[in-house]
């Protein structure tokens, strides 16, 4: 019995109970919140090291030996997305108490918050493939829900595109399940990856494994299927986008690095070919739809979709040092996607504004802030000594090792794009002078609550000095993905330790 | 009687997505349902329809004497029926609250969030 790893679950599942049943009281909810996420941060770093100790953590449910039961296993990359839920979670919450308008509040904004949490660590640490989806659906309605919250116009249109596509996309995942449970006859993964190498006939493998890159692709919002993110995340209030950003697609990209490293690798010429001309060209189309936009998070909802590309690129080379570049790219990712759409509810708050053409002058009256801006945005561009450089750095470093010149060349193309994205964003909010038309500073002020300025502005800190430390400290953090990527590389390790247990 | 499921399968998933590619959010949930009911059928279908052997054994025995049906796909069928509910149930008051907020059911008209 490892509690550590049913904690990142437990935590958040019992908290959302609790704070259903605090519906009454909005102010414990918010207390509960902060204490509930905190907690989840601390869970997770005590699963992180211990993980790190022993190399894999395997919880039998019901303790029924392995292939019979749910397992939750937690290797290195399982540990690492947890703690990162943990800090996206906290910075949330805090966020929350100042950013979300109270109706949203007494109609159940943090139980919601709470379940979404849980499905994602599920998602992250079930090793059994059906529980997979069942996880997904819970992580999906809670999003649904709180992507809904307000029911502005915006918001539904929306959220009819996120909900389609994502039911669209269960569907597909739930069929494949069906077929691979009736192809190896079992839904453990371990057990489903062992099966899968000793069939005669691969050929129906490789189609089940379609389906999965495809239902997998549309939760990333990859190449083809990308197009409900940017017409969905900018439409909540701004604490929901920046989780969605931050954790969401990751969701995706996991299970992708998950079933293409330890099930799926039967046939890696072509299922992997595949995956990076997605990469490629999923990088691409992101990067150009961003450039086109003049809307702060529609800009930031495009450049999710191109970064997911660099991503999935690590995961399609498929070499140690791409699937290390890919794991450092998501941590990095998920702290300054986050961050960047922190930032934009701040902006929101100061000039009452999304768009480009309403905004400016911010960089005379809140330096600080243009500060606060400056390091995820350049992060995510790839400047050094920032966290994005060395995660770019080694993505494309894997790319020419791997001899795939031309997808190394858009990789580099898209992280000039990206600058280019950041500085526009840049020039517009802050260089620029703020236009006629915008009366004054907090002009917003009355209509959300008062105080809690810190509220706004201690999760950015915090975040962008995590993205200071992945870069100026980068080797244990480097270290760390090597160690995930050792035991992606060597999917024998995940499946002795899983079914090992069972013949003790 | 499998290959005859299959084909009803083929049409489930042909019809949902007929549905879901037309312009009215009624059709588009509709479609949805189906798509669900479809891929509940598939896992039915795909695991083996065994005719006549429920999983049961007879009282003291270990294991049974005859080659019986699968009842784990039943298992993950219904657990697939209940969020498929809960899913749908939910797309059903988000249409309805769109069509109020938007003032049509056509999805042409959807279209301030796109670029």
């Amino acid at each position: 019995m490892n509690l550590e790893l049913a904690l990142p679950i437990l935590i958040p599942l019992l908290s959302g109970a609790l704070s259903l049943a605090l519906w009454r009281s909005v102010r414990y909810q918010r207390i509960l919140a902060v204490l509930a996420t905190a907690l989840l941060l601390a869970a997770s770093v005590w699963l992180v090291r211990s993980t790190m100790e022993e190399g894999f953590l395997v919880m039998e449910m019901g303790s029924w030996p392995a292939p019979f039961s749910i397992v939750f296993v937690s290797d290195i990359l399982s540990a690492i997305m947890i703690v990162l839920t943990g800090i996206i979670g906290l910075a949330i919450a805090v966020y929350s108490l100042a950013s979300t308008p109270s109706g949203h509040e007494k109609f159940g904004y943090y139980p919601l918050m709470h379940l979404l949490l849980a499905g994602v660590a599920g998602s992250f640490l079930t090793g059994d493939i059906f529980n997979l989806f069942v996880w997904f659906e819970v992580m999906l309605l809670a999003s649904f829900a709180l992507l809904t919250l307000g029911g502005e116009r915006a918001q539904m249109e929306g959220a009819i595109k996120y909900v389609t596509l994502n039911l669209f996309s269960s569907a597909i995942f739930l069929s494949a399940v069906g077929l691979l449970y009736g192809t190896v006859g079992t839904l453990n993964m371990a057990d489903i990856a062992q099966k899968v190498a000793t069939l005669e006939d691969p050929g129906m493998v490789t189609v089940i494994s379609m389906m999965f890159m495809v239902s997998f692709g549309i939760k990333a919002a990859a190449f083809p299927l990308f197009f409900w993110l940017p017409a969905s995340y900018h439409t909540p209030q701004v604490a929901v986008s920046a989780l969605f950003a931050g954790l969401l697609t990751k969701v995706g990209v996991y299970a992708l690095y998950r079933v293409f490293t330890l099930i799926f690798t039967q046939d890696v010429e072509y299922t992997h070919t595949i995956l990076l001309w997605a990469a490629a060209l999923t990088m691409l189309t992101g990067v150009l739809g961003a450039a086109a936009q003049f809307e702060f998070r529609r800009i930031l909802s495009f450049h999710i979709v191109s970064q997911i590309g660099y991503m999935i690129l690590g995961l399609a080379l498929f070499t140690p040092l791409a699937i290390i570049g890919g794991v450092f790219y998501i941590m990095h990712h998920i702290i300054v996607k986050t961050n960047l759409f922190l930032v934009s509810g701040i902006t929101y708050r100061l000039l009452g504004s999304y768009e480009l053409k309403d905004l400016g002058g911010l960089y005379k009256d809140r330096p600080m802030l243009a500060l606060l801006f400056l390091i995820p945005a350049l992060s995510l561009a790839g400047i050094p000594p920032l966290s994005g450089f060395f995660a770019k750095f080694v993505v494309i470093r894997a790319g020419l090792e791997a001899e795939a010149y031309v997808v190394t060349g858009i990789a580099l193309l898209v992280g000039l794009l990206t600058l280019y994205s950041m500085i526009k964003i840049w020039a517009e909010v802050f260089w620029k002078k703020a236009p006629e038309h915008v009366e004054s500073l907090g002009a917003l002020r009355s209509e959300v609550k008062r105080g809690h300025k810190w509220a706004y502005y201690v999760p950015v800190v915090g975040l962008a000095a995590c993205t200071l430390y992945i870069g100026l400290n980068g080797q244990p953090i480097y270290e760390l993905a090597e160690m995930a990527a050792d035991q992606l590389m060597t999917p024998e390790l995940y499946i002795e330790a899983v079914l090992g247990g069972a013949q003790q | 009687m499998e290959s005859l499921m299959a084909y009803v399968v083929g049409i489930l998933f042909a019809a949902a997505i007929y549905m879901m590619l037309r312009r009215s959010i009624v059709k588009l949930v509709i479609g949805l349902m189906i798509l669900s009911n479809a891929a509940n059928l598939l896992i039915f279908v795909v695991s083996g329809m065994t005719r006549g052997a429920p999983p049961l054994l007879p009282a003291g025995a270990e294991a049974p004497a005859s080659a019986i049906a699968d009842p784990l796909p039943q298992a993950l069928i219904l657990t697939a029926i209940v969020i498929a509910f809960g899913v749908l149930a939910f797309a059903v008051v988000l249409i309805r609250r769109a069509y109020e907020v938007v003032g049509t059911d056509d999805l042409d008209q959807m279209k301030d969030t796109d670029t």
